[in-house]
């Protein structure tokens, strides 16, 4: 019986999460919604958390595990920006995590998807779902949204897209995502990185294309009702 | 009348091994449903999500039915449960049509025979998984009713099930009052719709209103509410603590 929400339940960023290549940088992508149980405890979150000027990070599964690892690299990257007298690599980035979260694998529940640029390898993004394992791939979907985009990527996603294309097709997919997975919800955020530096945009839902058995928001259905008057409510 | 007619055994010298189904945990599930008394009768909300787990599978499924001439229906829980629910209120109708005696079932008998079925259903440790709330309108007089899946039921001046009961009632505590007009009830249903999309997963923007009074029932089309996400602080939260939420 439903009465009972747990509210003790911990924070999960259900989550769509995604990373794309493109043909100068990357685009990172989430939802917005972190829920306690079934309760929306933030509807308007920021799941694309900043590791350095020039790599970020999308988190997903538990909200403190996957916080407190990024506090942790962002920490150890800017010691070693210091030490190396330049911008620490994506590559760096992801290694780190790798390391923090194969070793801690019994303890933590987080998926990552690490995106940067630096001028050495262009635009990367680094998987590391949960057990540690680290993947370098054109494109990464991740959290629990994903799963209703395999098929999606598997047809639509193509090498060396411009920026606006890719930022576009990474709003749709998470925009897809929100539509059918319960655990994701709210905006869109994007990030873009590349040599030019870091652009960060917002996409509300009522902004958003309508999907299959979506209808047009309405203020009221006083609106629907008075402008239609020769077809009122039915049975 | 049998209502567990559906539900004996061919052969009662059978061993009890041969249980009949129990729903031992939804499947395709409803989410809230609220509802109000106004100056002409009763109007419920419910949106049109059927959720399978956390997959917002089913976009357009009526939780809502008329039942008979008085009273409306609106349910949350296992789908295929309310189906079954509106099959034995069926049965129930055309019983009652069938006197032919110009007496027919109003909402708060309906509601009563609900309550016996929820309940008896709970005592075999075969519930039907469902909340549902019951209105209607009879002989100028309002009813509004609710009855969960282990049989407490009760009647108020506004009632919801689930997330409803958390998020919807408190609107409704402060700001419903007697006999408001179609228009208010329908703008207060609508406020708690949108706070019920905003932070239950399980809603979907697709919802139904429908109304009861003494001439009969209307359910009104589906329909899709804007939601407001242009406060300045969504657009960065983190500013202030990088890596927070």
């Amino acid at each position: 019986m439903d009465l009972e929400m747990n509210l003790n339940a911990s924070h999960s960023m259900g989550t769509t999460i995604i990373g794309v290549t493109y043909n100068g940088g990357v685009v990172l992508g989430a939802d917005s919604r972190t829920s306690t149980g079934m309760y929306v405890a933030n509807r308007a979150s920021d799941k694309i958390t900043q590791l350095t000027d020039n790599v970020y990070v999308c988190r997903s599964g538990s909200a403190a595990d996957s916080q407190i690892v990024s506090d942790y690299i962002r920490y150890f990257l800017h010691q070693h920006t210091i030490q190396l007298g330049q911008s620490a690599t994506s590559k760096v980035a992801a290694n780190l995590i790798r390391l923090l979260s194969y070793n801690n694998k019994n303890m933590l529940e987080t998926g990552l998807i690490v995106g940067g640029w630096d001028k050495y390898e262009g635009g990367k993004i680094y998987a590391i779902p949960l057990g540690g394992t680290l993947i370098e791939q054109p494109f990464a979907i991740g959290g629990s949204g994903s799963s209703y985009l395999y098929g999606f990527f598997d047809q639509a996603w193509k090498e060396g897209m411009t920026k606006d294309e890719a930022e576009q097709f990474v709003v749709k997919a998470v925009s897809l995502a929100i539509a059918r997975d319960g655990a994701s919800g709210g905006v869109v955020r994007t990030v873009i990185i590349n040599s030019e530096g870091v652009t960060r945009n917002f996409y509300p839902s009522d902004k958003l294309q309508l999907w299959h058995e979506e209808l047009e928001p309405q203020n009221s259905l006083l609106d629907l009702l008075n402008s239609s008057s020769p077809e009122p409510m039915n049975i | 009348m049998n209502f567990m007619a559906s539900k004996q055994p061919e052969n009662s010298l059978l061993s009890p091994e041969s249980d009949s189904q129990r729903t031992l945990y939804p499947y395709v599930t409803g989410t809230s449903v609220v509802a109000l008394k106004y100056k002409d009768g009763i109007l419920m909300a419910a949106d049109m999500g059927g959720s399978y787990g956390s997959t917002l599978r089913y976009k357009s499924v009526e939780r809502m039915k008329p039942i008979g001439k008085h009273s409306l229906l609106g349910a949350s829980g296992e789908i295929s449960d309310f189906q079954e629910i509106l099959r034995y209120l069926d049965e129930l109708i055309l019983y009652d049509n069938m006197w032919d005696d110009g007496n027919s079932l109003g909402p708060k008998e309906v509601h009563n025979y609900l309550t016996r079925v929820m309940y008896n259903r709970r005592n075999k440790f075969n519930p039907l998984w469902n909340s549902l709330v019951l209105g209607g309108v009879k002989n100028g007089q309002k009813y509004l009713g609710t009855v969960s899946m282990i049989g407490v039921n009760f009647e108020d001046n506004h009632v919801a099930t689930g997330f409803g009961n958390h998020l919807a009632r408190p609107i409704l505590r402060q700001e419903w009052h007697e006999n408001l007009s179609f228009e208010d009830g329908v703008r207060l249903l609508e406020k708690c719709m949108r706070v019920l999309l905003y932070r239950d997963r399980s809603a979907v923007n697709k919802l139904q209103i429908a109304k009861i009074t003494e001439e009969g029932v209307t359910i009104s089309q589906p329909y899709s509410l804007k939601t407001y996400w242009e406060f300045s602080a969504f657009e960065n939260p983190a500013q202030g603590a990088i890596g927070s939420w």
